[in-house]
């Protein structure tokens, strides 16, 4: 008896979920090594990660809170994934995208919340954006090659950030600490239940993947995103602007990114500095790999990945096992996904033909 | 021929893809030095029956035994790997090799382990005599991506033959080369069939299948339809057992031209070799069939990417029904009525993982036909492909069914379907019947031909001079980027055109031959 692969024609949704699920189990179950090395039981350690991201209304809450920038990035990177535009400055994008909020909603506008904060997100959205902008220009005139572009541009950008929060930007009110002036109030987004941290920014990444689901499955622009970035020739040649859809992939790649940016401001800490993000951006690429791309998956991944860095802080305080875990499982997760995607494409056959001799 | 041994034995081969057979119960025997003709309609399951030989698939039932130091030997089902050992050399459709590496580092790529320092000379050596052998001459140190069509397909036959291959597998490999090209091949297959090798080979022309075969093979949706000494077969008796009936030649009837629809005047165009074009003038009229005959790579593709809208010219006039073409626009053309077929069906023609719906709708997906507002028309785009599928004899699963799936002449069909049915009033006809079995052709011929009595203007680019005389009243002929007019077809001969091909002028063709 024989293992062999065939080529796959399809595989169906089911088989993708049933992957996906598979592949963070496993692991968890990896990550079962490492905390037992550490002296812990893993059983009691997964306990207290669950018990800690969804064990009462607020951890569950903070979960919430977590992954709210985690889906907008993910979404980020999913819909220029799909378009073969590999942008790995979600980061950057995030940053400027909060950057834009603070310019225009502490002070500058005075404007009531149901105006203000439509254009501090619009104004994120557009700062984001343009950051995704430039380079996929730069890729088109010049050659170069996105990868390097966006991801440099997030040292760019966080050093900028650094300068302007310790300079121009600074709170004169902060007593010393590097951080922007606040936003106003009008500009906060306003929290969706009393005393949880839970912003609506949550509500904003749940429709965007709403929307992305509907445009890559419904609209024309999503069948020309989909054609270009699965034959760019042949999208070119049925006369598909190449260009003008990977700009706009661009603009709505970044833009989302900087979304994530103007929720955690007006949404969490309603000021700027240059931790605002313990690295959103990058999870956002893991987030869109773990959901094989697909909007709706992408909720779920960036749940399943806050719920585990959630969890795993909460575990760490009571067992003293380290949080890294957390990175770990995220980590081993999606190197399991990408070994599962392997079982999308080829058909593993039990072969119980003998051979002849 | 028949008494040497049996290098190779497919025994009942089935294959099922879902409900469709495309294998089923296929038995055949290959001997030492023959030379075996896989002949049979579009999707009749050849390409599958040499995926299942060389371990590409697994097949539902049935063996593949080879000749190996204790008799015949079956394979591993589903092992390249084990074909390769056992001897099986493959030249797919689509090239395999690595554009970037030198002839010599693809033919002994995955050969040797990789750090093989040293050894290069041993295998420069051994290729080398293979190529005195068979006469398969090509520079072994440029890159790849600088070889031609048939000098890259050279390099894939030597790399069969490196690893020792018994058995050469060839898929439709004459359907990418020039005419001399081919010619040049089927020498080298001779020889090497005299060597002793096995050869089966796939093609869709009869006329080379006739020339070169010892013993032909027909399938028929996927069943074994008969087999054949080629030295008894002819013309008919294969075409019978293709398609179960005689297939009937297409006529073409006297032209009358109308209004000049598309001209290029005084065109130049600069870009990469075999694209340029320098000074060239063109009318296609209404009602009249051009045909572009010339040696490929001497500027065909540039008037195919002018006439596609990929390229505007660098000097000169391009006219659509009187008005300047400025900017390079698919879309504007396609919207204009202008039929375009892509000259590389797979790489230009179809999204492979789209379906076969959006393929037939991707042209015009912004028209009101297949969206509103933005949103797609799923049921107008099915509608159209469910028609297109049932007009052009597309063989497949379904609107539904993903373009990769489909056999090559298929994803041809689908092309021509999505851009004959809107009733065009200019068309591009590139190699409209490469890798189209005979019916096909016919049919093609017949709706091109059809165009035009509408009042269509058609332009033919073809490597193939039977197809040219079938469907041109006019030729003109295209070498080193210049266009000369050749005249009516009638009363021309192919030694002018010939001729024509190879630079001369037509005054001085014309008394040559
Ligand atoms: N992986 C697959 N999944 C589903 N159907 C397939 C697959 N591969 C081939 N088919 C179908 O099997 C049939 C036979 O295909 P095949 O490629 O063998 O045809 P062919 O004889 O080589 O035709 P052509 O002359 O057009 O190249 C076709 O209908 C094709 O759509
Ligand atoms: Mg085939």
């Amino acid at each position: 008896m024989t293992i062999r692969l065939e080529p796959r024609e399809d595989a169906g949704l089911g088989l993708k979920i049933g992957v996906s699920l598979a592949a963070g189990l496993v692991a968890l179950l990896l990550v079962a090594i490492p905390v037992l090395f550490a002296g812990g039981s893993p059983l009691t350690a997964y306990g207290l990660m669950i018990q800690g991201a969804f064990g009462s209304m607020f951890a569950f809450s903070e979960t919430l809170n977590r992954a709210t920038p985690l889906i907008l990035t993910g979404l980020a990177c999913a819909v220029a994934f799909r378009a073969k535009l590999w942008n790995i400055g979600a980061e950057g994008q995030l940053y400027i995208g909060a950057l834009a909020a603070v310019c225009i909603g502490s002070g500058l506008l005075q404007l009531p919340p149901a105006l203000m904060i439509p254009t501090v997100m619009i104004a994120g959205f557009l700062a984001g954006g343009l950051m995704m902008v430039i380079p996929t220009v730069i890729k088109q005139r010049f050659g170069a090659d996105e990868v390097v572009i966006t991801l440099l541009l997030n040292f760019v950008v966080i050093l900028f950030i650094q300068m302007l929060v310790e300079g121009p930007l600074k709170d004169p009110l902060s007593m010393g600490w590097p951080q922007s002036v606040p936003l106003l109030a009008e500009a906060k987004l306003p929290k969706l239940l009393p005393r949880l941290r839970m912003h609506w920014g949550l509500i904003v990444g749940l429709v965007a993947a709403l929307v992305l689901w509907l445009m890559v499955r419904k609209t024309v622009l999503g069948f020309e995103i989909r054609a270009v970035g699965e034959n760019k020739a042949a999208a070119r040649f049925a006369g598909i602007p190449v260009d003008a859809t990977m700009l706009k992939v661009a603009l709505i790649s970044g833009g989302l990114a900087g979304l994530a940016g103007v929720g955690e401001v007006a949404g969490v800490k309603g000021y700027l500095s240059s931790d605002l993000s313990p690295g959103f951006g990058y999870s956002g690429i893991v987030v869109a790999m773990l959901a094989g791309l697909s909007p709706i998956g992408t909720v779920i991944a960036a749940l399943f990945v806050a719920a585990v860095f959630v969890g795993a802080d909460s575990m760490s305080r009571a067992t003293g096992i380290s949080s890294y875990i957390a990175d770990l499982v995220v980590a081993l997760s999606l190197l399991c996904v990408l070994v599962g995607s392997f079982f999308l494409r080829f058909r593993v056959k039990w072969d119980r033909q003998s051979v002849v001799a | 021929m028949t008494d040497a041994p049996v290098l190779l034995s497919l025994q009942n081969i089935t294959k099922r893809f879902g409900a469709l057979t495309a294998n089923d119960g296929i038995s055949l025997d290959l001997h030492r030095g023959e030379i075996l003709a896989l002949l049979g309609e579009n999707g009749a399951g050849k390409t599958t029956l040499m995926n299942i030989l060389f371990g590409h698939y697994v097949q539902d039932e049935g063996d593949v035994r080879v000749l190996g130091d204790g008799g015949l030997t079956a394979l591993p089902p589903g092992s390249p790997g084990a074909a390769l050992k056992a001897g099986i050399g493959m030249v797919h459709q689509h090239f395999t090799l690595a554009e970037n590496l030198s002839g010599l580092a693809n033919i002994r790529l995955g050969t040797e382990p990789l750090l093989s320092f040293g050894r290069e000379g041993a295998a420069r050596a051994k290729v080398q005599k293979i190529i005195a052998e068979s006469g398969l001459d090509v520079d072994l140190d440029r890159r790849v991506a600088d070889l031609t069509v048939g000098e890259k397909q050279r390099i894939e036959i030597l790399k069969a033959l490196y690893r020792d291959a018994k058995v050469l597998i060839l898929d439709e490999p004459t359907a990418v080369l020039t005419p001399q090209e081919a010619d040049g091949l089927f020498v080298v297959l001779r020889r090497l069939a005299a060597n002793g090798l096995g050869v089966i080979f796939i093609s869709h022309k009869l006329g080379e299948v006739l020339a070169v075969s010892h013993r032909i093979l027909v399938l028929r949706g996927g069943k074994k339809a008969g087999e054949l000494v080629t030295a008894d077969a002819d013309r008919r008796a294969i075409a019978d057992l293709m398609v179960g009936k005689a297939v009937a030649a297409v006529v073409r009837t006297p032209a009358s031209p109308g209004d000049v629809l598309l001209a290029l005047e005084n065109v130049s165009l600069h870009g990469a070799s075999g694209r340029s074009l320098s000074g060239v003038d063109l009318k296609l009229r209404a009602g009249e069939v051009v045909g572009l005959a010339g040696v490929s790579g001497n500027g065909q593709s540039g008037i195919a990417g002018l006439i596609s809208g990929l390229a505007v010219p660098t000097s000169g006039t391009m006219r659509l029904y009187g008005e300047t073409v400025t900017r390079a626009d698919p879309r504007a053309l396609v919207a204009n009525g202008v039929a375009r077929m892509p000259e590389d069906r797979q790489h230009d023609g179809v999204v492979g993982t789209m379906s076969v719906a959006d393929n037939i709708a991707i042209e015009e997906v912004r028209s009101a036909a297949f969206s509103k507002m933005g949103f797609l028309d799923r049921k107008a785009m099915r509608e159209r492909a469910t028609a297109a599928i049932a007009g052009y004899d597309v063989r497949c699963q379904g609107p539904d069914a993903e373009a990769r799936l489909l056999s090559g002449g298929n994803v041809q069909k689908l092309i021509l379907a999505r851009v004959l049915e809107r009733g065009p009033r200019v068309i591009l006809a590139n190699q409209p019947t490469r890798g189209l079995d005979v019916g096909a052709q016919a049919e093609v011929h017949r709706r091109i031909l059809a165009a035009r009595d509408r009042g269509a203007a058609v332009l033919v680019i073809s490597e193939d001079l039977d197809e040219l005389f079938a469907l041109a009243d006019r030729f003109v002929v295209v070498h080193a980027g210049e266009l000369h007019d050749a005249g009516p077809s009638e009363g021309l001969d192919r030694g002018t055109i010939g001729l024509m091909m190879a630079g001369q002028s037509h005054a001085r063709a014309e008394m040559a031959s």
